[in-house]
């Protein structure tokens, strides 16, 4: 026997009134009765970690699953798709025998117990994701919130995870293309860090995370299993923080990356890939092997046979339940041919990556692991992975209406040109527009030398082909005011910024990831936010005709009754046909003439300028266009095919007031404008399907024939040039005094 | 021309630095850490990333891989050698280089396109600028603070081999703005900054650094 006595099926058989602290692992009554029912016995301590960690909220989705299976039969027909919902992450072709897989993840609540390592093992378990579906990783993003700015706990959340990211993704030589930064109260004790990453393959490339075959081997390999991160997704990422219930067991617990080791692994799995040494594949992130097992089973044949002592251990008191429940990172577990196990072990020596055999694929439609020859794990492992389905109730808080009526047409508005200036200079140094190098200058943007566009561009533009010119475009966006106005609306707009980003670059969109982020499922205001939120995104994805290939939930981010503002964070892809003709942001080209897209009304609920100006948040969000959307993106892609443009801004956060000022400081150059109608609403309103564009001198009857073509409103507002953004009549604003106050926040607030 | 990039566990930059070898109209062959071998190759990158993790101390442990074995005597018989910041790290490590990268000044990773002034174009990697040239190469390190013992920096004025300095203000605390050194026979450089990713308009700054290379393919 090992140093560690476990309790086996046959002990669990012969004491089945042996009280289990299931509710301390985060099971309900209900749930542990239906284990019982399933093996006809009560589990035992392994199977019932097994069984916590598999049907937590975080691996199950059991309260969101009823809500997400709108998505596929809603996708609209995409050829592009060669695999969707239900894997590590979808993989989408973009042509020329490429294929490209991404996926954005949360890491929120590991992040606030410990910013650096929560956010550090975020990148490196979204990474594994997507080296598991057979890819090369290529790029990461971040989405991050906090709470206010200037709070004292944001100082030392922000700087954590802003390093944490910097450490493992420098270190693994990913460049970070892009993301977002931004800041509200209700983020505070629930800071939001989502990372995206996405991979290249090519389409033969594509890995399955199933254990087929009987007889072949598994092996798991990469780090060693210690006791970090035990209970990670039962415990952190299902259940608000401060619950009374069990607070003193509900120890929380975060893992520690090691991005050196990460490096290795993709780089041994590629190789292990490319001489076709793998039959299946899976990462392993929450619930560790337990999640690898019980997965890779069902998906397959249906058996295995696992000894869990063979699993080399860090610290050699852990027993079977903390070795099923670790979250040690930067391990991956492989099913294998018995004949090619001595192929695979060598190419993990070549890249000193530890490999251990600790299992077989059965028949027998069992998961069984031993302990020392003895079973203590033994059930049907469809069971664990298909877990609970809960209908929570849900239900509109009536407090919806009183937001709706704040309208923030009521505020004070700037009357003058001198408030005017004003207003736009404090709208682009307020922290959630300010300049963000302070962020981004500690990310490694041009590793792997194929970067054509990183923040603060609107989206990440990567290089996939050299010779062709073949290229990737990403963005992410989220809005939590919006959505708090509106979760449907709110959602749909999301998706519309993220998609308009995207097309910003001169890229065509072609499907979409998400991430989730909510308070508590078991408040029926909550419930009825998210419900609305994915209804809003499965309609408009499908209005869009992009689908949707993946994504993730996180809930609980609340504090005692107080949820954050419902925050889908939403990931469009895109592909360039050629990265040569993407487009900036950049105003440089001087007497470019500068052509307002879309229409602009007065809309101002949950607008940057309401936020920033009056701390106010009520009213409408703009309504979404969904058709306009995709002509404007129609109408990009083509004009920037053409060469007729030499920037494009998408419109959003803060309207044209901001999308000008970030492109004359982008290009070094100013602009003289002249605005339509009231100048309030045509510098501050957020209207969706808007861009300003330059257009090349030369090139502007074109450019108007094709924006006809399109069925694109515009019109000609200025020219690009000079040493200020001046707007006619109104103000002007030297590029120096623009330049100071934009920098400046950032590094005031935090050194 | 044939010229070796060094692959170590964590190098990153590899594949860009055979990049712009190959833009510089060389053929770049790849060297593994574990080979004690050159392959016969007319000169050596040691690209950037993380070797070994950059565990102990950056370079520390790479300095012991087997290919160095083969590596330092060969630079010390005039192969000529560019390490790039993990490798300038190495050949500091390797004492091929004088002084040693330490911990930026603001203690955070800094990436910034950089000014800087190309002081010494004797050198084998720097023939093909012109003196005091200003050039813009994107820096991107945590531990890339030069510091060496004063009167090591006084030889290294006094000698010319300052092969670099920051034109724009010191991003990390670098004594003197040093940003990278060669050794006394000019055949070996170390320099922070990446020229490899400022080989194409399109994915860097500018296309400055593409001469470290060239220079290197020409002067053979």
């Amino acid at each position: 026997m090992g140093g560690v006595t476990a309790d086996t099926v046959a002990r669990a058989a012969a004491t089945p009134s042996l009280p289990q602290p299931f509710a301390e692992l985060g099971l309900t009554a209900d749930e542990y009765d239906r284990i019982v029912d399933t093996l006809g016995r009560r589990p035992t301590g392994a199977e019932l970690a097994l069984y916590s960690v598999m049907w937590s909220e975080h691996c199950s989705y059991k309260s969101s699953k009823v809500h997400l299976r709108q998505l596929a039969p809603k996708a609209p027909a995409s050829v592009a798709l060669l695999a969707g919902i239900g894997h590590n992450a979808g993989v989408v072709d973009i042509g020329q025998g490429y294929a490209v897989t991404f996926k954005i993840e949360s890491h929120n609540h590991p992040s606030y117990v410990e910013p650096h390592q929560g956010a550090a093992t975020g990148v490196g378990g979204i990474v594994r994701d997507i080296l598991a579906m057979g890819a090369r990783p290529v790029a990461v993003m971040d989405a991050l919130r906090f709470g206010p700015a200037p709070a004292p706990d944001t100082g030392r959340v922000l700087p954590g995870v802003v390093s944490g990211i910097s450490f493992y993704g420098n270190c693994l030589g990913l460049p970070n293309i892009g993301g977002e930064l931004d800041f509200d109260a209700c983020y505070a004790g629930n800071p939001l860090v989502n990372v995206l990453c996405v991979g290249v393959m090519r389409h033969g490339d594509l890995q399955v995370a199933a254990a087929s075959g009987p007889g072949n081997m598994v092996i798991l390999f990469g780090s060693t299993t210690g006791p970090d991160g035990v209970g990670g997704a039962s415990v952190l990422a299902s259940a608000a923080f401060g619950g009374p219930a069990g607070a003193a067991v509900k120890r929380p617990s975060v893992q520690v990356g090691d991005p050196f080791l990460e490096k290795l692994l993709v780089e041994c799995c590629l190789e292990l890939f490319a001489g076709g040494l793998v039959v299946g594949i899976q990462d392993l992130g929450a619930a560790g092997v337990a999640c690898a097992t019980t997965e890779l089973a069902a998906a397959g044949t249906g058996g295995m046979r696992v000894q869990l002592d063979a699993v080399p251990l860090r610290d050699p008191s852990l027993g079977p339940p903390e070795i099923l429940m670790s979250e040690s990172q930067e391990r991956m577990m492989a099913v294998v041919d018995p004949g090619r196990v001595g192929e695979f072990l060598a190419v993990c020596a070549k890249w000193d990556v530890r490999a251990a055999v600790i299992g077989e694929v059965t028949d027998t439609g069992r998961l069984v692991m031993t302990w020392h020859g003895e079973t203590v794990v033994d059930l049907p492992p469809a069971s664990p992975a298909e877990g609970p389905v809960y209908h929570r109730p849900a239900s509109r808080p009536g407090s919806q209406d009183t937001l709706a009526a704040d309208d923030p047409l009521a505020l004070p508005r700037p009357a003058h040109g001198a408030a005017l200036r004003a207003d736009l200079l404090a709208l682009i140094g307020s922290p959630g527009l300010a300049d963000k190098s302070w962020v981004t200058d500690q990310y490694d943007r041009y590793v792997r030398g194929d970067t054509v566009l990183a923040m603060p561009e609107d989206g990440g533009l990567v290089r996939v082909d050299e010779a062709t010119g073949l290229g990737l475009a990403l963005a992410t966006d989220g809005n939590g005011r919006y959505c708090r106005l509106d979760p449907y609306l709110g959602t749909q707009l999301v998706l519309s910024e993220a998609y308009r980003n995207v097309a910003a670059t001169g890229a065509r969109p072609l499907a979409v990831t998400n991430c989730l982020n909510f308070g508590s499922p078991e408040d029926p205001a909550v419930m009825w936010q998210f419900a609305e939120a994915v209804r809003g995104l499965a309609d408009g994805c499908a209005a869009l005709g992009v689908p949707v290939t993946g994504g993730n939930v996180s809930f609980y981010n609340q504090t005692g009754t107080a949820a954050i503002h419902p925050t889908p964070v939403i990931g469009v892809l895109g592909v360039h046909d050629d990265v040569r003709r993407r487009l900036s942001i950049g105003f440089g080209v001087p007497d470019a003439s500068l052509v307002l897209l879309g229409r602009t009304e007065a809309e101002f609920g949950g607008s940057a300028w309401a936020h920033a100006r009056h701390g106010h948040l009520g009213g409408r969000p703009p309504a979404p266009d969904l058709a306009a959307e995709q002509r404007l993106a129609g109408l990009l892609a083509a004009a920037a095919a053409a060469g007729l443009l030499s920037a494009a801004h998408d419109l959003s956060d803060g309207g044209l007031a901001v999308a000008l000022a970030e492109s004359c400081l982008r290009g070094g150059t100013g602009c003289r404008v002249r605005l339509p109608g009231d100048p309030f609403t045509a510098l501050f309103s957020e209207s969706a399907a808007r861009a300003i564009v330059a257009v090349r001198p030369g090139s502007e009857t074109a450019f108007a024939e094709l924006r006809a073509a399109h069925g694109v409103p515009g019109l000609t507002i200025g020219r690009v040039g000079g040493e200020e953004l001046v707007v006619a009549d109104w103000f002007a604003i030297p590029l120096g005094e623009l330049a100071a106050t934009h920098t400046a926040t950032l590094p005031a607030l935090f050194g | 021309m044939r010229i070796g990039v060094i692959t170590f566990p964590g190098s990153l930059d590899d594949r860009d630095a055979a990049r712009a070898v190959r833009l510089a109209g060389a053929e770049p062959v790849a060297l593994w850490h574990a080979d004690r071998d050159l392959h016969g190759v007319a000169a050596v990158i040691l690209p950037g990333g993380f070797s070994y993790g950059d565990y102990l101390r950056c370079g520390a442990i790479a300095r012991f891989a087997p290919v160095m074995s083969e590596l330092v005597p060969a630079a010390r018989s005039g192969l000529p050698v560019l390490g790039i910041c993990n490798g300038f790290q190495i050949l500091c490590e390797a004492h091929l280089l004088p002084g040693a990268l330490t911990r930026n000044s603001g203690l955070r990773f800094v990436t910034r396109d950089l000014r800087l002034r190309v002081e010494n174009t004797r050198t084998a990697w720097t023939r093909a600028y012109s003196g005091d040239e200003e050039i813009v190469v994107p820096l991107k390190s945590g531990e890339g603070r030069y510091a060496a013992d004063p009167g090591t920096l006084a030889d290294l004025e006094a000698s010319g081999q300052v092969v670099l300095r920051y034109a724009d203000p010191n991003p990390n605390g670098s004594a003197g703005g040093i940003a990278g050194v060669c050794n006394a026979a000019g055949n070996v450089v170390g320099l922070m900054p990446h020229p490899e990713h400022a080989v194409d308009p399109l994915t860097g700054p500018s296309a400055d650094g593409l001469r470290f290379f060239t220079s290197m393919v020409s002067g053979m």
